[in-house]
């Protein structure tokens, strides 16, 4: 219950960092908010031989409206941040109303997103919310950068787009389209817990109030987070009655994710939690669409 | 870079400098290293909640942070709570009285989650109080009275 021996740097600057990593990258770990990475070394289930510590890299804990309406967030930034930041509110109020369910205020205090966006646990609530947002990763190395698309950054299970060199350094969020509107519901046996079942929503209308778009991305669903493209299909150029959403969730949940059983819950169990959360999400999403007239409001 | 490394953090309003491993946890650094044992140490995962200390003013499980990441921040404890020795914290008063506690080792975990949570919410409802805890397990008390000694602790932090 203690953590194996470990080289330590805390670099000042990203160069040092990425320079750290281009050299030591295979044996190194960065460390964020250490809210999933100190729990591994305490276990000894990660002993990795250098911890970068980039807590003290400036610039890394910036949220930024952009100018095409959409936000950028660093990759420090504290996941109870997102709760609180009123630019967080306007520009991605999914990612606002999903913040308070991960795990709990003190877990927040020191999470941060590039973290458990990197971290890749299937269960956890920013990766779902990132993909249902068509979120693009800002990726750096010593000698480059570049961004990846959150669809193409979750391979597999914990494992994501990025090489043993490269950090994450900030996530951009596109502008919501008029019209659209959000949600998150997730059920976990005590507030905090790992969910059984969870999903983030968008829905954005046309203008005759029709269904333009609809995503649908799943938690604890399978190895990533598990988008329904499939369902959201079935409800573009619908009306969203309440049978076009059962219908919806009915086929996300039987046909598009892969949850497993486990001690907690049955993979039966599992695909009816799914089905329910992704209609009362859906029904949620489409009545702030329908009240609200575009991002955030 | 590897070996030890010197730490320099604020506890309780005193500068403290110790040579540490960087494999050292801050609840060991305080227990061990300071001889603060008034912070408990629990599950060592950040489930329990028995650990949490203030680092900055914000409540934070000190058995996932290394004590090297707190040098030069400020850290908070529950030996840091009461002004003097004749006295408690009106947290602390009021788990006394309204038993919020039975064997204790949850106690200053849930303290220190509790006093920045009044500060923001000074008038806070079950609900939310029960919202604020739900990262500290109590296998004692069932919760009811540690939620009715926060509202009595609400009240005279009031009208204080």
């Amino acid at each position: 219950m203690k953590p194996p021996p470990f080289e330590y740097v805390a670099p000042r600057t990203l160069e040092e960092a990425l320079d750290v990593l281009a050299e030591r990258g295979f044996d190194a770990k960065i460390l964020a908010g250490g809210q999933s990475l100190v729990p591994l070394l305490n276990f000894r289930l990660a002993s990795p031989a250098v911890l970068v510590d980039v807590n003290r890299i400036p610039g890394l804990d910036g949220v930024r409206e952009t100018e095409d309406g959409g936000l950028a967030i660093g990759a420090l930034v504290r996941q109870r941040r997102l709760e609180r930041d009123p630019a967080v509110a306007r520009r991605s109020p999914l990612a606002a109303e999903t913040a308070p369910f991960i795990a709990h205020p003190q877990i927040r205090n020191r999470g941060t997103v590039g973290g458990s966006l990197a971290h890749a646990d299937p269960a956890a609530e920013l990766p779902a919310v990132a993909l249902a947002a068509g979120a693009t990763m800002l990726v750096r190395k010593r000698d480059g950068e570049r961004r990846v698309g959150a669809k193409d950054f979750y391979l597999s299970l914990m494992t994501t787009d990025l090489a043993p060199e490269e950090m994450l350094v900030e996530v951009e969020l596109p502008p919501m389209p008029p019209r659209t509107g959000w949600a998150f519901r997730e059920f976990a046996r005590r507030h905090g817990d790992y969910a059984l079942a969870g999903v983030a929503v968008l829905v954005s209308l046309d203008e005759g109030g029709a269904c333009r778009e609809a995503r649908l991305v799943f938690l604890s669903a399978g190895d990533v987070p598990m988008e329904a493209s499939e369902a959201g299909a079935l409800l573009a150029g619908q009306e969203i009655t309440e049978s076009s959403i059962a219908a919806a969730a009915a086929h996300a949940a039987e046909k598009e994710i892969e949850p497993t059983g486990d001690i907690h819950a049955s993979e039966d169990y599992k695909r009816h939690l799914a089905a329910v959360l992704a209609r009362r999400a859906l029904r949620a999403a489409a009545e702030r669409a329908r009240a609200g007239d575009g991002a955030g409001a | 870079m590897s070996g030890r490394h010197t730490v320099s953090v604020s506890v309780n309003g005193e500068t403290r400098v110790r040579e540490v491993e960087p494999r050292l946890l801050l609840s060991d650094f305080l227990r061990h290293e300071l001889g603060l044992t008034g912070t408990h140490v629990g599950c060592e995962h950040g489930v329990c909640g028995a650990c949490t200390v203030l680092l900055d003013g914000e409540p934070v499980r000190s058995c996932l942070l290394l004590a090297v990441q707190a040098d030069g921040r400020e850290i908070g404890t529950v030996e840091g709570l009461a002004p003097d020795p004749e006295k408690l914290h009106p947290l602390q008063e009021a788990f006394r009285e309204a038993h919020g506690l039975q064997c204790g080792f949850c106690t200053a975990g849930i303290l220190m989650t509790l006093v920045p949570f009044l500060e923001e919410s000074p008038d806070p409802s079950e609900d939310e109080i029960r919202h604020a805890i739900s990262g500290n397990l109590c296998r004692c008390t069932g919760y009811q009275h540690i939620v009715d000694a926060v509202r009595l602790a609400a009240r005279a932090l009031r009208e204080a």
